[in-house]
């Protein structure tokens, strides 16, 4: 399979995504550079952390217009497979390939941390090599990833089965407390309803080497793998 | 001519900034301070430009690049020239 990382100016997990994907995983991994106008066949896209364009007027606000994420619209109003991470999932919000918006952390602060996150559903190619409601250890890494969502938005993302991953305490419980950044609902991940689009906070290419302690975030990769193989 | 437009949440948002704001101001002994909502502000020169014109151009860029329609509004004014 054929993974391409998009470079913003000031993105900063694009080599940890990279690696993981290319040595790690051992798929055949390209750098995508934003000034591009083509997506070099790759089968599925992956929008890396950092802060694209320093967050200037609203994180991932000006990446959107980036003359790639034309293509990117494109690839995946056909079908294409595009993983969002982080800054990758605050692109995919203001770009509208998923559904809300992200505000400052409830606490206003920069939160860089383990946290634990509840795979809600397991029946999509972003997670089906996870358990229903597994809950898995990944870090996060931001200052905008308090969720937002209109109550009539939020009741059809439910509804849709959209929600993918949940902040939840060790237990798996989605308490306040263990809701770390204020997100309406404790989201942490989304699907479009296409089921080809997906975003989420947490860092899986943080997670995905025991040296680093952690190898849950492995899941995302591998299911997307796994699922294009069959397809 | 010169524009100047405000961004801010919707007041279905909630703004931790303004509240942290209005915190600081309370522990100064502002108790008069209700609420703060803190916001963006912008001042745009557009040349060569119609007062119509600019009625056209100035929300279609607030609601497509400046405001994210989901939690921000907008309004705008334009500027007096300072001559």
């Amino acid at each position: 399979m054929r993974f391409g990382v998009v470079i913003f100016p000031g993105s900063n997990c694009d080599y940890d995504t990279f690696f993981v994907l290319k040595e790690v995983l051992r798929q055949d991994t390209t750098f995508l550079w934003h000034k591009d106008h083509f997506l070099k066949n790759v089968d599925c896209v992956v929008l890396p952390g950092g802060f694209s364009y320093g967050d200037y007027l609203r994180s991932g606000a000006i990446a959107k217009f980036s003359p790639l994420m034309r293509e990117v619209g494109e690839f995946a109003a056909k079908g294409g497979i595009v993983l969002g991470i982080c800054n990758g999932f605050q692109v995919l919000l203001e770009l509208g390939l998923l559904p809300g918006a992200m505000l400052r952390n409830k606490n206003l602060k920069f939160l860089c941390e383990f946290v634990h996150v509840r795979v809600e559903n397991a029946q999509t190619r972003f997670t089906h090599k996870a358990r229903p409601r597994q809950v898995l250890r990944i870090p996060i890494a931001h200052f905008d990833g308090n969720y937002f969502a209109p109550p009539e938005l939020l009741r059809k993302i439910e509804k849709n089965n959209q929600v993918m991953l949940r902040y939840v305490d060790e237990k798996g419980e989605a308490t306040e407390e263990a809701n770390i950044n204020g997100s309406a609902a404790s989201i942490a991940g989304l699907i479009n309803k296409g089921g080809n689009v997906m975003g989420l906070m947490p860092h899986p290419e943080r997670a995905s080497e025991a040296l680093l302690g952690s190898t849950d975030g492995r899941v995302i990769f591998a299911s997307i793998i796994e699922k294009f193989k069959h397809d | 001519m010169k524009v100047r437009i405000l961004v801010s949440f919707k007041e279905s948002v909630l703004d931790p900034q303004g509240q942290t704001v209005k915190n600081a101001l309370h522990t100064l002994g502002y108790h008069v301070i209700k609420e703060v909502r803190q916001g963006k502000v912008f001042e745009i020169e557009l040349k060569d430009i119609s007062e119509i014109e600019a009625e056209k151009v100035v929300p279609e860029i607030a609601a497509k690049v400046l405001a994210n329609p989901i939690i921000e509004k907008f309004s705008w004014q334009v500027l007096k020239e300072e001559k």
